[in-house]
């Protein structure tokens, strides 16, 4: 038994079938107990007041935003080295939600910023790092969609998605260096005893799993129905020959 | 390699186009600005060295799709890719023409044409040797993201929307340069950072290009 065997389409098939719906219930559970928990039983900041509550929505998806990247990376390796077509799918369904993820995190980002900052938008090298990271998942998609051969879209979006993280990373800094920020350090870390206090803490970690569970969810979901649609165009060639 | 390297600079060069029209979209560009953000020499002068950079970064564009298209299109590139040559010295070729064509000539009028913005005397050296430094990897980049589109049919707005974000260090840090230089603040971090980005392009690129074409002439 190795994590390989489920990169047969014929076996994720199954086993995703099995564990889909189990997935989804989870999912769907944690992020409701996570929000209701975090919108009405906190309480409300001393100089934030109720905006703090953002925090349920914006910090997951940013965390989500920046992973699905890293596990498209990921994801891409694994087919150009091992060719296993589920790779390639799981990587190509992950771009769109984390390209709606980054699109939240940006706007909830803007909703808290009005009133705390005093503007929707300002060019502090985070926001500026996520709209860059925006441009990319764009451009993944785009190119994705602009290919026929499906093999050849999956090996060129790889070495998209390989060239455009070493990018990524470095606009990443270069914004660091471009411009002074407004935007707090970070809300959670391992290993600093500074970051947000435990009220809000405990709601915090369980709407990230619930966004982690709703990710891998809508992933595994959009998987499924790539492997469908690439059978269906199987099946539809296959006619016209006959 | 050289041949290859003199035929492409002889094509460019004598099949009209390319060559003078990014020099010539430059240049409208830069007329362009003073009638967006009115003729107030105080603020053009501030804005001049990143109007100089985003001018020559969008000229540098528009002739990217002709790095391989042409030849796609009438067969060469698979003579290139059986030739008992490097792809990857292939494609450090082509990047290496596009830049003489494109990207030096940019770099040598953009002193020039900052005078029509009022740039800062000690800006307009650094203008120019932050462009020379930074436009080779804006050519290399190209070439990429023209590798990657190469099989598609009108491709140029995809290869604009894949490219650009790869643009964004460059840009950063060649701006920076010369906007720090005109204002007499410390550039030679940017300058080295520029320089830095440019060599790992140079470093990396041909072998994901190459990658990227060797996929498409499958």
């Amino acid at each position: 038994m190795s994590i390989w065997e489920y990169a047969n389409p014929v076996r994720f098939m199954r086993l995703s079938d099995r564990v889909l719906p189990w997935l989804a219930a989870l999912s769907a559970i944690v992020m409701l107990v996570a929000l209701v928990w975090g919108f009405f039983f906190t309480p409300d900041d001393y100089r934030q007041g109720s905006t703090v509550k953002i925090i349920f929505i914006h910090v997951p998806a940013a965390m989500i935003a920046i992973n699905a990247w890293v596990m498209m990376l990921v994801a891409s390796l694994i087919w150009l080295v091992r060719r296993h077509h589920v790779s390639a799918l799981a990587a190509k369904a992950a771009a769109p939600v984390g390209a709606v993820m980054t699109m939240i995190a940006l706007v909830t980002g803007a909703v808290w910023g009005e009133p705390m900052w005093g503007t929707w938008w300002a060019w502090d090298p985070r926001l500026t790092s996520f709209l860059i990271l925006f441009l990319f998942y764009l451009g993944y998609i785009a190119l994705w969609a602009a290919i026929d051969n499906p093999d050849t879209a999956a090996d060129l979006t790889s070495v998209l998605a390989i060239v455009g993280s070493v990018f990524a990373v470095l606009s990443r800094y270069a914004a660091l260096i471009w411009n002074q920020g407004l935007h707090q350090g970070a809300s959670l870390s391992m290993d600093r005893a500074e970051h947000v206090a435990d009220v809000f803490y405990y709601p915090l970690v369980t709407a990230i799993v619930g966004f982690i569970l709703l990710f891998v969810t809508l992933v595994v979901l959009r998987t499924r129905t790539e492997i469908r649609a690439r059978r269906l165009r199987a099946l539809l060639a296959r006619e016209s020959r006959e | 390699m050289m041949a290859l390297l003199g035929r492409d600079l002889a094509l460019a060069l004598r099949s009209g186009g390319g060559f003078g029209l990014s020099l010539a979209f430059f240049l409208i560009v830069v007329v362009f600005v003073p009638f967006g953000v009115g003729p107030d020499t105080e603020v053009l002068a501030r804005i001049a060295p990143g109007v100089l950079w985003i001018a020559a970064l969008l000229s540098c564009l528009l002739s990217l799709d002709r790095i391989f298209q042409l030849d796609w299109e009438d067969g060469s590139l698979d003579a290139l890719v059986m030739a008992p040559l490097p792809l990857e010295g292939v494609v450090a070729m082509k990047a290496l023409a596009h830049w003489l064509t494109t990207g030096l000539p940019l770099t040598v009028i953009a002193p020039l044409l900052g005078v029509l913005l009022d740039l800062p005397g000690p800006a307009a050296p650094w203008v120019f040797l932050s462009l020379l430094v930074g436009t080779p990897a804006l050519s290399l980049l190209g070439a990429f993201g023209a590798a990657l589109t190469v099989g598609i049919r009108r491709g140029g707005l995809l290869l604009s929307l894949l490219v650009m974000p790869l643009y964004i260090p460059t840009l950063i840090f060649g701006a920076l340069t010369a906007s720090r230089a005109g204002e007499g603040l410390d550039f030679l971090t940017p300058f080295a950072l520029l320089g830095g980005v440019t060599l790992l392009a140079a470093a990396l690129i041909p072998f994901a290009a190459a990658a990227a074409l060797r996929i498409n002439l499958r």
